[in-house]
């Protein structure tokens, strides 16, 4: 095999593994060496757990000499946003002030559990601090950059997981979506990326920033990955009180049933206006090939992007009162501004955005009756320069920090599952992903539909050429 | 709701010294731009009409 087992996908990486083309050492080393080339230059990654990922990987060439059985992601490498707790190590969530804390004593569930299936954990990786961005910039750790074009935002605040898997540094990468943090850079840097149901997937073991909005997921080079690495961190878990009590349901087993008998729409309204025309033409291309000639419109979007909003503000600044009280010139200010900002949200503003919430719900289920599956624009245009503060869109100038999720906050406003799935334009470096929305607990029909955009090739996720 | 910029700088003014938040001078106007942007979505989101018994999303179970 001439390719570099971390820059293979993760299920080929396993496959390649169990068959004995490679040992686990040797995935280690190919990512440890392909980090060391290129993570200078993209800025990926805060911690590199080499010592840990040498040590597993004996552990698991040693199992699979003795014969035992291997998990479906044997052999295959990862690394996390730096807000999932790896035991050893403060758990930073992009920060300066979390160098003080004292280091996790266990590991997040989630690396748990991917590494109860084989997986490695090469490392912790660069967002924006305390995930509120969307740009993959921090002024502590400096911006990861793009792999298609280093010149280029990853988008945050998942930003070094974008790059990392984007670059193939490893097989397979964990982020965080509040508001679009796993599925923006997923478009900017061209990964698929799974932003599950609110609720599915334990949150134990991780930094949070908004309670009511916080998910943890997975971005891949393949919707198969995505799929193996969900049904492994799938399951109940007791130290995560906001986890909704729902059974194992995997999706890999039912991934290649394809679309046939799915009722697929394109989203209306709110979500084909005030873009950039490439963004629409990336849904135009998704629609055309899946034939979603119908369109659905949701109600009062932008008032449930609004409420969206609001939630985040108040309960991020809630979450960090006492440090933009007392310790003011520790946080990065792009981030501090909006916490001292949300500190001075009423709370009438919050309850009533929480009323809104169920009422949004509602109505969107309501349309699920009639369709399985609703494509969307991912983000509202290709990834910014790095630094660019403003972009112009539907000819109206608009910070860039707050709205690149204006087409994912109103979905995760709501904890649908969502898939982003990138879509490439000849003759265009950067790519442009789309959303493919389902109704709550239909993660297996996201990844169906994405997995079925991949085989045809309609949406692709290829190692960045650096 | 209808609130003019003077008036959100004042709220930044009154809001952080109750709240002993001591904003660096060159963030001040750019907490004033949140806010603001605040505001107007605050505008969407109130204006909307609900029943009084229309239940927050969240719900505690004991």
């Amino acid at each position: 095999m001439s390719a570099a087992p971390c820059t293979l996908t993760a299920a080929e990486a396993a496959a390649a593994y169990r068959a004995g083309i490679f040992d686990a050492e040797m995935s280690v080393e190919s990512a440890l060496s392909r980090i060391a080339a290129h993570d200078p230059m993209l800025n990926a990654f805060t911690c590199i757990t080499a010592a840990r990922a040498r040590a597993s990987a004996a552990a698991l060439d040693a199992a699979r000499a003795r014969g035992e059985r291997l998990g479906p992601l044997a052999g295959a490498t990862f690394a996390v946003k730096n807000l999932f707790d790896f035991a050893g190590e403060p758990t930073l969530a992009g920060s300066k002030i979390n160098r003080e804390r004292a280091p996790a004593k266990v590991d997040a569930t989630l690396v748990t559990r991917l590494e109860a299936q084989g997986a490695i954990l090469l490392g912790a990786l660069n967002m924006g601090e305390y995930a509120y961005d969307f740009t993959g910039e921090n002024a502590h750790y400096g911006a990861s950059r793009n792999p298609h074009d280093p010149e280029h935002m990853t988008g945050g605040s998942s930003g070094g997981s974008g790059a990392a898997a984007a670059a193939g540094l490893v097989n397979l990468t964990l982020g965080s979506d509040t508001n679009g943090s796993i599925r923006v850079p997923s478009s900017f840097c061209g990964l698929f990326g799974l932003k599950p149901t609110y609720g599915r997937l334990s949150r134990a073991g991780s930094f949070p920033f908004v309670a009511s909005l916080d998910h943890l997921g997975p971005m891949a080079r393949s919707a198969l990955d995505l799929a193996l690495a969900y049904d492994a961190m799938q399951g109940e878990d007791e130290h995560d009180p906001a986890q909704a009590r729902r059974p194992v349901e995997p999706a890999s087993a039912r991934l290649d049933q394809g679309i046939a008998g799915l009722r697929i729409a394109g989203a209306g309204g709110y979500f084909a206006r005030g873009a950039a025309p490439e963004a629409f033409a990336a849904v135009d291309v998704v629609a055309h090939a899946l034939g979603a000639g119908r369109s659905v419109e949701l109600p009062e979007v932008h008032r449930a992007r609004a409420a969206a909003y609001l939630i985040t503000m108040a309960e991020g600044a809630a979450l960090h009162h006492e440090r933009i009280r007392t310790r003011p010139l520790d946080f990065d200010p792009d981030v501090r501004d909006r916490l001292i900002a949300g500190a001075m949200v009423p709370g009438a503003w919050v309850v009533k955005a929480q009323k809104l919430r169920r009422w949004f719900r509602d109505q969107v289920a309501q349309i699920f009756r009639e369709v399985d599956v609703i494509i969307a624009p991912a983000t509202p245009c290709r990834a910014p320069r790095i630094g660019q503060k403003t972009i112009v869109l539907d000819g109206v100038e608009m910070a860039v920090r707050p709205n690149m999720g204006l087409f994912t906050q109103p979905i995760s406003f709501i904890g649908l599952p969502v898939v982003a799935a990138p879509v490439w334009t000849p003759g265009q470096r950067l790519p442009m992903a789309v959303q493919i929305i389902a109704a709550p607990w239909r993660e297996d029909l996201a990844l169906r539909v994405a997995r079925w955009l991949e085989r045809e090739g309609v949406a692709q996720a290829p190692v960045a050429q650096l | 709701m209808s609130v003019e910029m003077n008036d959100i700088e004042a709220v930044v003014e009154t809001t952080a010294a109750a709240m002993g938040l001591n904003i660096p001078t060159v963030g001040k106007s750019v907490v004033v731009e949140h806010l603001t942007i605040a505001y107007a979505m605050a505008a969407l989101v109130v204006d909307m009409p609900l029943e009084d018994e229309a239940e927050p999303a969240p719900v505690f179970t004991p």
